[in-house]
């Protein structure tokens, strides 16, 4: 009995150390889109230099540097491309699709990150929900 | 006298001399209405309620309701679209 009490003492410290990297771990994961994105991009959503507009795709908060109107351009038409690949199988127009995607990329926003609001103006993202459009569907 | 007012449209007992005379007076009479329709019918017109078409077409939101429907039914596959595609979005 007092082995065992004492073995469970000794483990203490590596338990404690599991739950650490367990926490490291899933704050590293929290962001788990945001590692897939290009460095810039990444660091341009974070310094609200591009946003995420009501259309479904990437506006400018801010009159944007060369390299981030590009930058965004690039997304955007990559992102046309895709609404426009997966639109018709689902019967619906490339404008509907991006426009459910553009709901939820804003509710996918984080603290710190621009959206735009359904009257078209800028707005940073706070821990409440994101001012969005009522056809949205809710935010899961 | 004959009575205009009473014997409008019948013939009244009246010798021709005298039927002469009104026939006459029966002319003055349709002259004078046919004015008063004229006069009447512009004065109406004038006196006139207008409606008018308005200038703006009448639009009614019923694509509210229906985007809304298709962006119900598009939401599970677009967020899928936006998982498989994280660099992107």
């Amino acid at each position: 009995m007092k082995f065992v009490t004492a073995d469970r003492f000794a483990h203490r410290p590596l338990a404690l150390g599991g739950g650490v990297l367990a926490l490291a771990v899933l704050a590293l994961a929290a962001p788990a889109s945001a590692q897939n994105r290009d460095p810039a991009y990444a660091a341009a959503r974070s310094a609200g230099q591009v946003g995420e507009k009501t259309d479904g795709y990437l506006g400018f908060p801010t009159a944007p540097s060369a390299e981030v109107r590009k930058l965004a351009d690039d997304i955007n038409i990559k992102r046309r491309a895709v609404y426009a690949d997966k639109a018709p199988a689902k019967s619906a127009t490339v404008e509907d699709y991006a426009f459910t995607a553009g709901c939820l990329a804003i509710a996918r926003t984080v603290p710190g990150e621009k959206y735009q609001a359904p009257d078209g103006s800028w707005h940073t993202r706070t821990g409440e929900p994101p001012l969005r459009d009522n056809r949205c569907p809710p935010a899961p | 006298m004959t009575s205009q007012q009473l014997t409008n449209r019948i013939a009244a007992a009246t010798t021709p001399v005298m039927n002469r005379g009104a026939s006459r007076k029966r002319k003055v009479v349709q002259r004078c209405m046919a004015l008063g329709v004229v006069v009447g019918s512009a004065l109406a017109l004038g006196g006139c309620i207008s409606v008018n078409a308005p200038d703006k077409p009448i639009v009614i939101e019923l694509n509210i309701n229906i985007k809304q429907e298709v962006v119900y039914r598009l939401a599970a596959d677009a967020g899928t679209t936006i998982e498989d595609n994280p660099d992107i979005f």
